[in-house]
């Protein structure tokens, strides 16, 4: 029982991450059709410009919690924003309305460009950091005891609260509608006066945007990163939003928890070496019943 | 208002409009009728910029509008109700008819939508019901609210009829009247039903495959024998 729990924190904790990765698949896919992936890669960046801002807070002195914590983040979220946002003007834009094949190429190629980049910039070796928000509580003392780690709370908690402001945008206000129009019908969008291309320049931007978080709690959790983060981590957020229901952001946030869960007790229970096969075939599991994926709609409309 | 000249439109290697000259006054309701395939609606669709016309120019109000991106041709006073109506089908109608109202000065919206329920009441009754869930003929109201919602000068509407059983038909030709005649809205539109079209319009235009090949006075067209033999036979 103890031990369940633990991995039941643990599986949070990483789906947590997963989901807030997952979105930004899942927003590009509903608004232009294609999947980004050099997604990976901006939430890898997202986790080298928290490392950064740290050593360079570290260097300034400000070295009060919260405060580092908060200007870390925004860091992260601001620059992060920006590569995504220059991600679809030169990798994307251009090649709107050509074939899908083409963009899918310029995908792949502008991920391992951002792979190649940060490993030139930053070299290859694994970066370390000490960790930031050590101790937690320990819910149950025993032979093993359940411990909940502060960082492990921030994290579920900054993505409940990053999760319930972005649904809310994208519910209530003239940004989120027009994102929504632009998944509907771009010609109308753009009919009754949306600018189409600053709107899928945005959807880019928030997608980049909760990517940077994921990478700055996975540097804080962890506390050791590489270039080459953004891999399996991409895959893995990919694999959530298509098991959530490709283009629904509900089940991006569901797909998440339930790889971030599956992964965690597949290595607890069964054996750590195949916990990313375990993943993926509960994609083809999921796919295999629900090709739509669990919350994802049939493409049929009454209009 | 709106002056159209030489005006050629591709789709692909498809030549749609072959040099299309057309004036609409302010004020005016102009009617552009013509058979299926004439090219209307892609006229509708030029002067909005989707697509792009290859040749000529499109001005409206003084200004050239022919290479201006799409939301700018809207911001700038013009709003369409497409063919198909094309209403946001996962959107509720209070949220179509906000979505209206994107280029418009958000202190008008309350005031706005008032009129757009006073127009159309059975709007008011749906306003959280998902706009894929309306009739047909609930939808082109929400098509026609949710283009005036962004308080334009040129209202260009694309077969308000089509597919409308005809007690709504005649509301929504009476709904157009009002519209312009009361809110001063200059509206463009583009039927089939071509004795409704031209009864109510000052000025009108026929089409045939790209071209405007007569125009003149609603009534006149109404008398006009070869427009009787090709577009009122056997109507009315
Ligand atoms: N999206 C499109 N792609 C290719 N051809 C089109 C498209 N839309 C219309 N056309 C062609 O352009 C011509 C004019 O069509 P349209 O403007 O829809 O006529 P109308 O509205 O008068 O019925 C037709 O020959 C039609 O087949
Ligand atoms: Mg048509």
């Amino acid at each position: 029982m103890e031990y369940f729990l633990q991995q039941l924190i643990n599986g949070l904790t990483l789906g947590a991450i997963y989901g807030l990765i997952a979105i930004g698949y899942t927003m590009v896919y509903g608004i232009i059709g294609m999947i980004n992936f050099a997604h990976g890669e901006i939430y890898m960046i997202g986790a080298f410009i928290a490392l950064i801002a740290f050593l360079v807070l570290g260097i300034l002195g400000i070295t009060w919690l919260p405060l580092a914590l908060l200007l870390v983040l925004l860091a992260a979220m601001v620059f992060t924003a920006f590569y995504g946002w220059t991600l679809e003007r030169i990798a994307y834009r251009p090649l709107r309305g050509s074939p899908r094949l083409a963009a899918l190429i310029s995908a792949i190629g502008m991920s391992i460009f951002l792979q190649n980049y940060v490993q030139l910039l930053q070299g290859a070796r694994v970066k370390p950091l000490q960790p930031v928000i050590p101790g937690g509580v320990v819910l149950m003392e025993g032979a093993i005891s359940v411990r909940f780690n502060y960082i492990q709370m921030m994290i579920i908690a900054t993505t409940v609260v990053l999760m319930a402001i972005f649904s809310l945008i994208i519910a209530k206000t003239a940004m989120g509608r027009a994102q929504r129009a632009c998944q509907q019908d771009q010609t109308m969008s753009a009919l009754v006066g949306i600018n189409v291309d600053r709107t899928i320049s945005m959807t880019f931007v928030i997608g980049a945007t909760l990517a940077a978080v994921a990478g700055m709690m996975v540097t804080l959790y962890y506390g050791v990163i590489d270039f080459f983060i953004g891999f399996l981590a991409g895959i893995k957020a990919f694999t959530a939003a298509v098991v959530g229901g490709i283009g629904s952001l509900p089940g991006a946030m569901l797909g998440g928890l339930l790889i971030g869960l599956i992964e965690v007790f597949w290595s607890a229970y069964f054996t750590i070496e195949y916990k990313d096969v375990a993943a993926f075939s509960i994609l083809i599991l999921v796919l295999m019943f629900r090709p739509t994926g669990l919350l994802g709609k049939p493409e049929i409309e009454k209009v | 208002m709106l002056s159209i000249t030489g005006v050629h439109t591709f789709y692909g290697s498809i030549e749609a409009l072959r040099g299309v000259d057309l004036e609409v006054k302010a004020g005016d309701i102009v009617s552009l009728i013509g058979a299926n395939g004439a090219g209307k609606s892609t006229l509708l669709m030029t002067v909005c910029g989707k697509p792009r016309a290859a040749r000529g120019r499109i001005v409206f109000d003084g200004e050239d509008i022919t290479a201006k991106p799409t939301h700018e041709i809207i911001a700038s006073g013009i709003a369409q109700s497409p063919e198909g109506r094309r209403i946001f089908p996962r959107m509720s109608v209070l949220e179509n008819l906000q979505i209206g109202a994107t280029t418009a000065d958000s202190a008008y919206f309350d005031r706005d939508l008032e009129r757009v329920y006073d127009l159309f009441p059975i709007l008011k009754e749906r306003s959280n019901q998902r706009g894929g869930t309306l009739s047909g003929g609930e939808q082109q109201m929400l098509a026609i609210g949710r283009a005036l919602m962004s308080r334009p000068r040129l209202l260009l509407l694309d077969e308000p009829s089509l597919g409308l059983a005809p007690k709504v038909v005649q509301q929504i030709f009476k709904t157009i009247k009002e519209i312009n005649e009361e809110q001063g809205v200059t509206v463009f539109l583009v039927e089939q039903n071509a004795y409704h079209a031209l009864k109510l319009a000052h000025r009108a235009y026929v089409m045939v495959t790209g071209r405007i090949s007569l125009s003149g006075t609603g009534s006149d067209l109404l008398a006009n024998p070869e427009v009787r033999a090709a577009y009122l036979e056997g109507g009315h």
